[in-house]
């Protein structure tokens, strides 16, 4: 069996590619999919974990983190239209008029 | 044990390569399609930890209906490109030390401090599966099932508000 060690080292790093899209692109909609990957690296860690534990509890956890990043990605794609239609772009450095 | 091991090395390549690819691709619809790669390589990892509800949930939510509207956004808007130029000069260089920090951090802390985790136990029988699952599901979670349920609802009300057409005059 694969030791426990390297899927959560897999996890660490998916999980840092997914801050490093957050950080560096200015597409929304590709700031967007890092957060997704981020979510799914630590669901990646839950269910290590749980088979680690042998408890389903982590299971049932991914399965909620899953509902909730199908409502979030619902409503966070109907901002970005909602934005797109209002400025015509979903640059992420464009969207400043709130700024003081 | 080694057919494991081969297996698990296969799949975080890929992982990896697909989210790099993720990260670095110009046109959003490649973005995409290397994510929905990705959520599929992660999927067959589930598999391999004892967990094949949650990986087939994860092909048909993630890989199917997340990744279906992400795509069916992206051609709708037609903004695959930017411009390039950013705000902020700075940032990119920033960011990938802070990363690069980060990730050393962690390293540090799976890897070489010594750490007290118990060996994986080969799985008992039937773990993982739908029926366990949703035994848990519908009696220790019932309640946490049932509020998942309103917040979808919400989620589904606010999505339809938030891109219905507004009258004209409201139009800010």
């Amino acid at each position: 069996m694969v030791p426990i060690q390297y899927f959560i080292g897999l996890s660490a790093i998916l999980f840092t590619i997914g801050i490093l899209g957050v950080l560096i692109r200015r597409n929304a909609i590709i700031i967007f999919m890092s957060v997704e990957l981020m979510l799914n690296s630590a669901n990646l860690a839950f269910i290590t974990f749980a088979r680690m534990y042998q408890s389903l509890d982590g299971q049932v956890f991914v399965f909620f983190v899953m509902a909730v990043a199908a409502a979030e990605v619902a409503v966070g794609l109907a901002l970005i239209v909602a934005i797109f239609r209002n400025k015509q772009s979903i640059d992420v450095d464009q969207i400043n008029s709130l700024h003081g | 044990m080694i057919p494991d091991m081969i297996l698990f090395i296969l799949l975080a390549i890929v992982a990896v390569t697909s989210a790099l690819g993720m990260l670095l691709s110009r046109s959003a619809v490649y973005s995409a399609l290397n994510l929905v790669l990705n959520f599929g390589t992660v999927a067959v990892l589930y598999l391999l930890l004892g967990a094949p509800f949650i990986a087939l949930a994860q092909i048909t939510v993630y890989a199917g209906a997340i990744m279906v509207l992400f795509l069916f956004v992206i051609m709708l808007l037609g903004v695959e490109q930017l411009r390039k130029g950013s705000a902020l000069p700075w940032q990119q260089t920033l960011a990938i030390i802070s990363g690069l920090l980060l990730l050393a951090l962690t390293a540090y802390v799976i890897f070489i401090r010594p750490m007290t985790l118990p060996q994986v136990s080969p799985t008992q029988l039937g773990f993982g599966t739908p029926g366990a699952i949703g035994e848990i599901l519908f009696n220790k979670y019932l309640l946490p099932f049932e509020v998942t349920s309103v917040l979808l609802l919400v989620a589904m009300i606010g999505a339809i508000v938030l891109t219905g057409k507004r009258e004209p005059k409201t139009k800010t």
